[in-house]
């Protein structure tokens, strides 16, 4: 479904409901091109320097605004995802500058009698914060807009197109057989990569940027990466493609942390079912052979 | 079916004693190892065991999602996150029990679908469809009751827009409508009230759903089941004993729909959902586009097709009430479509446009996106009142079997072809 066919859909909803006005898109997003990622499809796995370099590219630039709330430092060590080693961990998530809350106090005070809110360092077992204490405090940073929360990105949004009936019907099993999950990532990865010069037919907003595959092409986030903006250590090329694929993999994982550990079961469970159907074709078609 | 005698022989001291005082075992194995299934089955006839397992399925995933899960407003949508991150499996449990969902309704539509072939609705069945029907309608609750509970966007505005379609009875007796929408929300509008009421009838109904389904097999065990030319068992030779011959069959039938399942939960766990759920619930935002659930999407076609809001209601619940009719809208003495060379075709095309229906759901009801909806809407109602009764009337159906046993081993097993109508041949028995 088009994110513009999908304005006009709430709009039909929202009349249904009699709750809200009906929002309509201001210009059509483009098609979503599909990318190829290592954590795709039966032996998806996810490649570790690539989650280090993207948790770089999160924490450097990122993170200035997003949070990682349902992430907690310990998972960056864990099989299955950046593992990073232990005490680094450790030492990154003491010096992460979003603190926790640690109030009240023993004097049941929330705050220092200087005001500040008392608060201590992350430890491991801590989630990931963004900048903002809550989401007031972020719209009054962003003149309205709210960064969103980045722990299930990669799942909550999705590039599925429009289609006609036909390529439904061929684009559905086709999308089952290869077990197509990144549309989110495709998105995100569009996204990033998406800004661009507004037509000079199109007034943009107050604040806004142009992008060419955000719904209604007008996004409050100005573009976030630059060639060179991150030093990464191990020689990738610094390009914004570069970034924005290494970033996309890294939250792909953020949001799915188990998912080498469910596609590494995944084929056993298969062939364990798949033996078992055999042999118990083979039992019915020997027992059958008396009836027919 | 039910009275046939059962071949039970208890074999040790304590199974006489208990035989004596409780003859569970005796029935146990008169109605699920000796009971005479018919010889013809086709693969079709395997989803009622498939059902089962999916039933089984979603109640045991589901009360060990219930102990983690916190049914809060704030609260709901991190647990859901903590299972797929912080619970040993949860991430798989919570995978099959939202892959098994929509198995369980792949599966009733196919056995449904079955039904309508092989006219298993048919006397002395009326019971047992009927049932069917119930349990459907409780499938469907559950379902939506369940779809609410990760509180994502979609969980929340899928809640608000069909609680809503109550409100439509205010044109009926103005203030009804809203007074029930109210009472079902247990406020002024979708809350936590909400979440946690509907989170305790979620893990109710499931428990009444196997109860329904206890009675739609022993109804089924009255009446034996139906096959696919439609004609009785009327010979020891049209019938095989249920174990081992059905129970093999349906054991594989059941381990290769798994394959599927599996292929879903392991591979593409969230293909069946919607990316919007992952968006933590917000009164304040209303998503882009509010979809049901795939399951529900021919019904929320028929429900937009209706240009009235009270109209479209009647004729969403009415699309499936209808189903509890067809028993005696359809004219035709003859069971399977098979022998219904008219029949047959109109009922290939009622599939298409329940398929289609499914299709239009998902779409914006505007230009031929409505148009079609409308001629579907319009022609799953003709089928019906139409064309079921019409067609059974002025049919000729094709030359049938004697028996089960002829259709399974030709001609030559039991004498010639009779002539069409004769399918009820007491001289048989």
């Amino acid at each position: 479904m088009k994110r513009s066919t999908a304005l006009k859909a709430s709009a039909v909803a929202a009349v249904m409901l009699g709750l809200t006005t009906p929002v309509l898109a201001a210009g059509e997003a483009a098609e979503i091109p599909r990318q190829s990622w290592t954590f795709a499809g039966f032996r998806g796995h996810f490649d570790k320097a690539q989650l280090q370099r993207g948790f770089q590219v999160y924490k450097e630039v990122c993170a200035n605004c997003h949070g990682l709330k349902r992430v907690r430092f310990r998972n960056l060590s864990e099989p299955g995802g950046p593992q990073f080693p232990e005490e680094s961990v450790k030492a990154l998530a003491a010096s992460w500058p979003n603190k926790i809350f640690d109030g009240p106090n023993d004097q049941g005070e929330i705050a220092t009698s200087k005001g500040v809110i008392i608060k201590r360092p992350a430890g491991l077992a801590d989630p990931i914060l963004g900048p903002h204490d809550n989401e007031k405090a972020a719209r009054a940073a962003f003149n309205g807009a709210l960064p969103p929360d980045l722990s299930v990105i990669t799942l909550a949004r999705s590039a599925s197109h429009a289609g006609t009936l036909l390529q439904t019907l061929v684009g559905m099993p086709r999308d089952i057989v290869n077990g197509y999950q990144e549309g989110g990532a495709d998105y995100l990865y569009a996204l990033l990569t998406g800004y661009a010069n507004a037509p000079a037919d199109m007034k943009l907003a107050d604040g806004m940027s142009y992008n060419k595959y955000f719904p209604g092409n007008q996004i409050a986030m100005i573009a976030p990466l630059q060639p060179g903006l991150v030093k990464y250590q191990d020689g990738s090329p610094t390009t914004i493609e570069q970034y924005a694929k290494d970033v996309t993999a890294f939250l792909a994982w953020a949001g799915d942390p188990k998912l080498e550990e469910r596609k590494s079961m995944g084929w056993k469970v298969l062939l364990y079912l798949l033996i078992t159907s055999l042999l118990f074709y083979a039992a019915k078609k020997r027992l059958w052979a008396q009836v027919h | 079916m039910a009275n046939h005698e059962s071949t039970y022989k208890p074999s040790s001291r304590f199974e006489r004693w208990l035989d004596e005082r409780l003859p569970i075992r005796r029935m146990m194995h008169g109605q699920f190892v000796d009971f005479p299934t018919p010889r013809n089955l086709n693969y079709l006839w395997t989803f009622g065991g498939i059902l089962t397992a999916c039933l089984a399925i979603q109640i045991v995933t589901g009360v060990v999602l219930a102990m983690h899960y916190i049914p809060h407003e704030a609260m709901a949508f991190d647990s859901i996150e903590r299972i797929r991150r912080d619970v040993n499996y949860g991430w798989l449990i919570r995978n099959v029990h939202a892959v098994g969902a929509s198995m369980f309704f792949i599966a009733v539509y196919i056995h449904m679908a079955r039904g309508l072939y092989y006219g298993s609705y048919k006397a002395p069945r009326e019971v047992l469809w009927i049932l069917g029907v119930i349990i459907y309608l409780l499938m469907m609750a559950t379902g939506f009751l369940g779809y609410t509970l990760p509180w994502g966007q979609m969980s929340f505005w899928g809640v608000t827009v069909i609680t809503n379609l109550f409100s439509s009875l205010d044109a009926v007796i103005p203030g009804l409508g809203t007074r029930i929408v109210v009472w079902l929300w247990g406020g002024y509008s979708v809350s936590g009230v909400t979440l946690n009421r509907f989170f305790s009838l979620h893990y109710l109904l499931p428990f009444v759903i196997a109860g329904v389904v206890a009675l739609h097999v022993w109804a089924l065990h009255v009446v034996g089941q139906n096959n696919p030319t439609g004609i009785e068992i009327k010979s020891k030779s049209d019938s095989v004993p249920m174990a081992p011959y059905a129970v093999m069959k349906d054991m594989f039938a059941l381990f290769v729909f798994m394959i599927v399942f599996a292929w879903f939960v392991f591979y593409a766990p969230n293909y069946l959902g919607h990316a919007d759920n992952y968006i933590e619930a917000n009164p304040l935002v209303t998503p882009p586009h509010i979809v049901p659930e795939w399951y529900y999407l021919p019904f929320y076609a028929i429900l937009r097709a209706i240009p009235s809001k009270l109209g479209g209601v009647i004729a969403m619940f009415g699309s499936i009430l209808i189903l509890l009719f067809i028993p005696w809208l359809d004219t035709s003495r003859v069971r399977s479509a098979r022998y219904r060379p008219i029949f047959k075709w109109f009922l290939y095309l009622f599939f298409l446009s329940v398929i289609a229906l499914g299709y239009l759901g998902a779409k914006t009801p505007e230009g031929i996106y409505l148009l079609m909806s409308r001629i579907c809407t319009f022609y799953y109602f003709a089928f019906f009142l139409i064309i079921m009764p019409i067609v059974g009337v002025i049919e000729t159906p094709s030359p049938m079997p004697r028996s089960i046993t002829e259709a399974v081993l030709g001609k030559g097993a039991s004498g010639a072809g009779v002539p069409a109508g004769a399918a009820a041949a007491p001289e048989k028995r």
